[in-house]
């Protein structure tokens, strides 16, 4: 295979047909393509529409809380003895994560489209939490697809969407878990197309999804370029942050592609080992074509799908956003992986050493902040994502620790 | 070129009926039993078989066709077995079309023209990708068209006139109409507007028109086949299997017999139609 042409800009993807490189596309049934059409012609004008751009302006400082804060993470940064890390708090706001920012974005834009009807789907919960939150803040009605698996593993989150509003669907069909949950939204979708907006959680999806959704997320970079110069008068020298679908990171990376000076790392989840079970589409999968687009994913030598493992609930889908996929093998970002055991040593580092309890998810990006700050000299400036708070993980972790709450 | 299937609606069309299209699952439940129903069909009244590729993640599919798929991946199933039994097929019937139905992915890993190039070979008609809009035609529709094998587009409620042109520019073989916004084995439409929809997409093309979704027996098949080129069937055939096998889900004796009777049921309603219409 011949190395993709490096392109004179990073940021410029997608084209016309929604690729990233060979990644992305509409691989959708013909039911859903005028759907996705008429989405696509509607966030084209929204986003130049400084109307729809203020109200989400307003929304985002007075409902989620924006701009969150950039932290100097003093103690782990002298606990690793090497880089200056800061911390990007999403984790601070309104429903405890990133996904917010994203949700916020579309569920203004289902209002422009005259959509009352939200489906989405949810592995851990959070983006059905934030899904709900807004549903509830603009009176739509909401319906969350959630495995049957993780209806039982996430009961805390499955109680507040239901506190919100939400109608949540245990889904039964194929291994319950996320992916899923995303065939059971899409056949919701297929058959209730006209009254219906799908918010999808994360990068992925047929064009539009991975454009607009990181487009929605992009707020996380460009917030912490603004108070990055600000506080340091310069830019970071390194960002990193998990990768599921990659939405967090995504947001944290795109306004910062085009800087040759900044070296990004996205962090899979290695689950039991990428020679075991686990979730890291990248590190251990291969290209191939589900919900809508083409990208890296885990399957057998026939193509069939399997199923992701990690510790973590929001990590555990198998496959990730298409733009991650071309930035792989373009070479901009570099994929790293951390297994559950790292992310539960650093869940309990950061607790302690920090004050701040981290979700599972971002707890990956901090077990290789571990292994890259200290190769760092001290003037290097590295930014972690911490894109949610680990409130929801506590019963799990206490498990896993053998203590019994 | 005229392949199996412009052959067979031409035979259809020269007889003044509708046909019938019966979708079953490669290896559902087993292979043995997959490959009798697959033999057995002809005979009981299918003028078109479609070949269900099954896949993991089949996201138009109702629970009865995403069930019969997981039952197939679970004994073994794999594309190259599916063209295999194909190929078997064919050595004792060279009439039949035969459309391969399913998802891309499968064909993707693969590997487009190695599978293009077995396909042919195994004596396939046809295919139908659910996941591949004209949006995407260069990946497998373009080639396969090269390869000689019809791509059959599926057209919905949702396509306008205005997207129309669009879904028939490459669809050869028929047009595989949609009846419902929705997933197999849904809801029965109302097949009076089924009619009316035909009557649409014909003002854009001189290919047959088979319609599909929601047809669960032959008094449905007949009311489809007064204004269709071909009726197809599909969820129907996987439910009669699926009430055929065993509790450990295995087939029994009686499972081969309760596809082809069904078959051969909605069969007589589709022969039938346009008699009673007269």
């Amino acid at each position: 295979m011949n190395a993709p042409l490096k392109p004179n800009s990073f940021r410029s993807g997608p084209d016309e047909n929604g690729r990233f490189g060979i990644y992305g596309g509409r691989f959708v049934a013909e039911t859903l393509m005028p759907n996705i059409l008429e989405l696509e012609a509607a966030y084209r004008e929204a986003r130049k529409d400084p109307a729809y751009l203020a109200e989400m302006e307003g929304h985002r400082t007075h409902f989620i809380g924006r701009p969150s804060p950039l932290y100097f993470a003093e103690r782990l940064t002298n606990h690793f003895g090497g880089a200056k890390i800061y911390l990007k708090r999403e984790e601070l706001n309104h429903t405890g994560s990133h996904k917010v920012n994203n949700v916020l974005g579309q569920i203004l834009l289902a209002r422009r489209m005259g959509k009352k009807r939200i489906i989405a789907e949810t592995g851990a919960g959070q983006h059905g939490v934030a899904t709900a939150t807004l549903c509830a803040r603009f009176g739509l009605e909401c319906i969350v697809y959630m495995g049957a698996v993780d209806v039982a593993r996430q009961a805390p989150n499955v109680f507040r969407m239901k506190m919100l509003g939400a109608t949540v669907v245990p889904v039964q069909s194929g291994a319950k878990t996320l992916k899923d949950a995303m065939n059971e939204a899409l056949r919701d979708w297929v058959t209730n197309v006209d009254t219906t907006f799908y918010c999808i959680g994360t990068v992925a999806g047929p064009h539009p999804y991975p454009a607009m959704v990181r487009d929605f997320q992009s707020v996380i970079g460009e917030e912490t370029r603004e108070q990055m110069l600000e506080r340091e008068g310069r830019l970071p020298d390194s960002l990193i942050a998990c990768v599921g679908g990659g939405s967090n990171a995504i947001g944290l990376f795109h306004p910062f592609l085009d800087e040759p000076s900044v070296e990004i790392y996205g962090v899979e989840a290695a689950g039991h080992g990428l020679d075991n079970l686990h979730a890291a589409s990248i590190s251990g999968g291969k290209p191939g074509v589900l919900h809508g687009n083409r990208t890296y994913l885990l399957m057998d030598a026939d193509g069939q799908i399997q199923e992701g493992h990690s510790i973590s609930a929001g990590l555990d889908y198998p496959g990730i956003g298409p733009e991650h996929s071309w930035l792989n093998d373009i070479g901009r970002v570099t994929y790293l992986s951390a297994t559950d055991d790292e992310a539960l040593e650093a869940f309990q580092l950061m607790s302690k050493v920090e004050g701040i309890i981290p979700a599972l998810e971002c707890a990956h990006a901090l077990a290789k902040v571990g292994e890259l700050a200290p190769t760092k000299p001290k003037d290097h400036i590295m930014v972690m994502n911490l894109s949610g708070r680990g409130d929801k993980d506590v019963p799990q972790v206490a498990e896993l620790l053998g203590t019994q709450l | 070129m005229i392949t199996r299937l412009d052959a067979r609606f031409a035979d259809l069309a020269a007889r003044g009926r509708a046909g019938l299209v019966t979708y079953v699952m490669a290896g559902d439940p087993d292979r043995e039993t997959a490959r009798a129903i697959l033999k057995g069909l002809p005979a009981a009244g299918a003028d078109v078989i479609e070949f269900g590729m099954p896949f993991t993640d089949p996201m138009a599919d109702g629970p009865s066709i995403q069930a019969a798929g997981l039952r197939a991946l679970a004994g073994g199933q794999t594309l190259r077995k599916t063209l295999e039994d194909i190929a078997w097929f064919r050595q004792s019937d060279a009439a039949t079309p035969i459309v391969l139905m399913g998802y891309y992915n499968p064909i993707y890993i693969y590997g487009v023209d190695a599978f293009l190039a077995d396909a042919k070979a195994a004596g396939v008609d046809g295919l139908i990708v659910v996941d591949l809009p004209p949006e995407e035609d260069s990946e497998l529709c373009l080639p396969a068209l090269k390869a000689g094998l019809n791509f059959i587009r599926l057209a919905t409620p949702t396509t306008d006139d205005k997207r129309l042109p669009t879904v028939l520019g490459n669809t050869s073989g028929f047009v595989y109409y949609v009846s419902i916004t929705g997933i197999t084995g849904a809801a029965t439409p109302d097949f009076g507007k089924t009619a009316e929809a035909v009557a649409r997409i014909k003002r854009h093309t001189d290919l047959p028109v088979a319609v599909g979704f929601g047809v669960k027996n032959a008094e449905h098949a007949g009311a489809v086949a007064r204004g269709a080129d071909a009726v197809v069937v599909g969820s129907a055939l996987i439910e009669v299997l699926k009430g055929s096998l065993d509790a450990e889900g295995r087939a029994t004796a009686g499972s081969v017999a309760a596809v082809t009777g069904l078959v051969s049921s909605i069969a007589s309603g589709v022969r039938e139609a346009r008699k009673a219409a007269e």
